[in-house]
């Protein structure tokens, strides 16, 4: 056993632990806030894990795509929502916690038996180590090209639909009062879309 | 009793690794009240995905990387996902003044 083998096996024995625990954490602990740092640790660990599996482009490519993105996005999401509700008690919660719980364990048997039970055609063939960015390179504008444009087709298109979804209807002035549109107004217009009774 | 470790990280390990992250993902989502809460179960879960597109790519396919190709898609796709989604709650929130899941119920029955 080399030195070097041994440090990736503790490097794999300490991300594997931080991503168990931090996965724990994102799902189980009250406070959202503490729950989308973790996530954010949860992210970098699996890029670790990329970095031990000889793919440093996808390791990048996870650090600023899920930390520098969508984690912040996440974090602005619940600064933005994150009002103290006290959440009415529903009957048989319990019970569900259980049943879906049994169904994950469940879950969580059969893919580890489908994991030790098939035979692997192991060992595969040699792996290209550094050269894979190249090679990464090479796949995406030769035979995964499509998918590569369709893909750019297809962040503009959620782009566009973010700030469809998102933004409030702004008119440049008000209807009933004839005020010029500024932030105060904007702020006080909450007339909600969908409600049970009319808004106006 | 004397433990003999592998030499080399066995391809099991990642594929348990990644079970377990799949499987908490999947429980968050169920058992989540809070909405942004399920979006975050939901990229565990894509997550736990992704890790084991890599590892079968490094193990099974070290010349043509295919895995990490598809990978990379993902990653793609679930960034597409979060701002859709989040941008979904935030209409949602302003609407029912709520990210309470058991009370966005207008379509149920």
């Amino acid at each position: 056993m080399t030195i070097a083998s041994t440090t990736q096996l503790i490097c794999f024995v300490a991300l594997s632990a931080t991503l168990v625990l931090g996965a724990l954490g994102v799902v189980l602990l009250p406070n959202i806030v503490y729950s989308a740092f973790l996530l954010g640790g949860v992210f970098l660990s699996v890029a670790g894990l990329y970095l031990l599996l000889n793919a440093s482009f996808v390791a990048a490519a996870q650090v600023l795509v899920y930390v520098g993105a969508v984690n912040v996005l996440i974090l602005f999401a619940i600064m933005l929502v994150n009002k103290k509700e006290n959440l009415a008690a529903i009957p048989g919660l319990g019970v569900r916690r259980l049943l879906s719980g049994a169904v994950c364990g469940g879950l969580f048997v059969l893919l580890i038996r489908v994991a030790f039970t098939t035979p692997w055609a192991l060992p595969g063939p040699e792996p290209v180590g550094e050269e894979a960015t190249i090679r990464i390179g090479e796949h995406l504008f030769s035979d995964y090209l499509l998918p590569f444009e369709l893909a750019s087709v297809l962040l503009l298109m959620s782009m566009i639909g973010a700030i469809v979804l998102a933004r409030r209807d702004v008119l440049s002035s008000d209807v009933i009062t004839g005020e010029a549109v500024d932030q105060g107004l904007i702020e006080k217009e909450r007339t909600p879309l969908l409600l049970e009774k009319s808004p106006r | 009793m004397e433990i003999t470790l592998p030499s080399t990280i066995p391809l099991q390990a990642y594929l348990a690794l990644a079970a377990v992250l799949f499987c908490t993902g999947v429980w968050g989502l169920i058992n989540s009240r809070n909405a942004v809460r399920v979006l975050m179960s939901i990229e565990l879960m894509l997550n736990g995905v992704n890790i084991n597109l890599m590892a079968f790519s490094s193990y099974l396919d070290g010349q043509l990387i295919r895995g990490q190709v598809f990978a990379i898609f993902v990653i793609t796709v679930a960034a597409a996902e979060a701002a859709v989604g989040l941008a979904i709650l935030l209409s949602l929130y302003r609407n029912r003044e709520t990210v309470d899941m058991e009370r966005f119920n207008l379509l149920r029955w």
